[in-house]
């Protein structure tokens, strides 16, 4: 019993650690004072203020989401007919297949970065949109698949065949059968692409141009070339962005728990 | 949140194919397979395409030949910086082993409802971008910063070096990847009968032992798929170096966008990424040997 106290204080320490220093960087933008020193002083709206007044910041935000949606659109639709195909077919080598849809989460990002800057610099894809969302699409991508698999383990085969039988063709079966079956899985792993991309920061750093650069990158340049506190403002913005995603898509994924409970 | 570990139990996807009878009706269906075209399309072009590029140039750029490896291997500066890498990583994977493994522990011996919250508390911080929390730690750690401050005024010593120093690095890159250690560590220590315990007890061990000679052991793959991904993920880190890091004690990943972003050394620089590269595939290979049945994935979140 002692044990189990000294480990959940332990824990409780460690979760702190985890949670507690993020958060500082909210009171940070409400700082009055033009300075990253804490504590802030005073209470102002003046960084939110600069946020949504700054043409550079709110492009910046625009060109994320642009490129986070379209993202989550093409890694969602590439990352369920790969999950599906990969359930349907048996041959030698899809466990090599497999993986090698996943290898982009496990290989170092900054390898991925200077290729993809190498690649595109020949393309002329820098800076551009396609660019920006074929680079995210392979880190997202395995996460749409990872999700999806799960769902589809959950699902009787059995309802297909009787689908077929009953005259539906292919197409009609996957949209009136199988995909709202799997739509917790499909929703979490869209989300989660989304988040990946939102969220990038070293593939977009590399394939950046003064043309097109998203929120992360626009935040690591201020931070490294000029210390304006708007940072913390964009900051929080981003993150609670990102929370509340994270949320609905933790949501999908307690509603699948239940289903295949 | 789903483990990947999934993806890996094929025996039990539905048995389509295993069933002769379904086999001889559809003796060659092949359409599944032209589902698999756009993510392969996709994977090949934008990541296998730009490693083979990546490689390339490192043997071709400027002239063809192995000279960029030989910088590689002949400027001390580089091994300094190899060395400063992989030991950083391998600071930040024990000190998550030594976090992870007694928090994953407890995470075994509390009710089902506690272990949901301490499972959403590891997960939590994934949720926030690296660039934000990286933010966050430079505002504490600074020289002016909350933390010298109290050191200062508690123990008047300082400021300390909490950012541009190595601590800082390891500080930041332990907290973003502790859940990726707790993650495998907890499914293995699931998996360990409760009961061993008890029974090395009836038969004279101490806990000590008893902990070191059969739960530790058990407990293996969970640790090596666990310390795999955090080193491996270590190594490639750029925007938590960059930030929290020195600038004159650069890392590997620094070193490559010097070199390419910089100073255009392209063969220099990509060598130094297959270099990267390799090495994460020999510790994938060597610690695959020394862990049978340990899933490449396994602990993937996110």
């Amino acid at each position: 019993m002692t044990l189990k106290r000294a480990l959940g204080a332990l824990a409780a320490l460690i979760i702190l650690w985890l949670l507690l220093p993020t958060l500082v960087i909210i009171p940070m933008s409400f700082n009055s004072a033009a300075s990253f020193n804490f504590p802030p002083q005073g209470f102002s709206l003046q960084w939110y203020e600069n946020f949504f007044t700054d043409p550079a910041w709110l492009r910046a935000l625009g060109s994320s989401l642009q490129v986070a949606l379209v993202t989550m659109v093409v890694a969602t639709s590439v990352g369920i007919m790969a999950a599906i195909g990969l359930s349907k077919v048996r041959f030698r080598g899809k466990a090599l297949l497999e993986s090698y849809f996943l290898t982009p989460l496990i290989v170092p990002g900054i390898v991925i970065a200077i290729g993809l800057y190498s690649l595109f610099l020949r393309f002329n894809l820098l800076g551009t949109l396609p660019g920006f969302v074929l680079a995210h699409t392979v880190v997202a991508l395995p996460l749409v698949i990872i999700n999806v698999t799960a769902s589809l383990q959950g699902v009787d085969p059995r309802l297909e065949q009787a689908s077929a039988t009953l005259g539906a063709g292919r197409l009609r079966t996957f949209f009136s059968i199988t995909l709202p079956l799997i739509m917790p899985g499909v929703t979490a792993g869209a989300l989660f692409a989304f988040v990946t991309s939102f969220d990038e920061i070293i593939l977009s750093l590399f394939i950046q141009s003064p043309q097109l650069q998203t929120l992360p990158v626009k935040i690591y340049n201020s931070v490294t070339q000029a210390s304006d506190p708007t940072v913390a403002a964009v900051a929080v913005i981003a993150m609670f962005t990102s929370v509340l995603v994270m949320l609905t898509a933790q949501f999908a994924t307690r509603k699948r728990k239940r289903v295949s409970a | 949140m789903v483990h990947a570990t999934s993806t890996h139990n094929r025996g039990k996807r539905s048995g389509d194919g295993g069933d002769p009878a379904r086999l001889a009706r559809e003796p060659k269906n092949w359409r599944p397979f032209l589902l698999l075209i756009p993510a392969f399309v996709i994977v090949s072009f934008f990541f296998l395409a730009p490693l083979v590029d990546v490689f390339i140039r490192s043997i071709s750029d400027p002239v063809l030949g192995i000279q960029n490896y030989v910088w590689l291997f002949t400027t001390p500066t580089n091994m300094v910086v190899a060395l400063r890498t992989f030991g950083t990583s391998f600071l930040v994977t024990i000190v998550c082993l030594l976090i992870a493994y007694p928090y994953a522990y407890l995470m075994t011996i509390v009710s089902d409802r506690t272990r949901n919250m301490l499972q959403l508390f590891i997960m939590l911080p994934l949720w926030t971008s690296i660039l934000v929390r990286t933010l966050a730690w430079l505002v504490l750690l600074q020289d002016t910063g909350p933390i010298n401050g109290l050191l200062q005024s508690l123990f008047g010593i300082g400021p300390l070096p909490l950012i541009r120093s190595t601590f800082g690095v390891a500080l930041g890159m332990s907290q973003v990847l502790l859940p990726f250690m707790v993650l495998p560590i907890y499914s293995a220590l699931a998996k360990i009968d409760k009961r061993l315990l008890p029974a090395a007890a009836n038969l004279g061990a101490r806990p000590v032992t008893a902990f070191f000679t059969v739960y530790l052991p058990l407990s293996r793959p969970g640790i090596f798929a666990g310390s795999v991904t955090v080193f491996i993920l270590g190594l490639g880190f750029y925007i938590i170096p960059a930030l929290l890091g020195s600038s004159k004690e650069i890392m590997m990943s620094a070193l490559m966008y010097q070199q390419i972003s910089g100073f255009l050394m392209w063969g220099q620089g990509t060598a130094l990424g297959i270099f990267m590269l390799t090495a994460t595939i020999v510790v994938l290979v060597l610690v695959g040997r020394l862990a049978k049945g340990t899933s490449l994935f396994a602990g993937r979140v996110k």
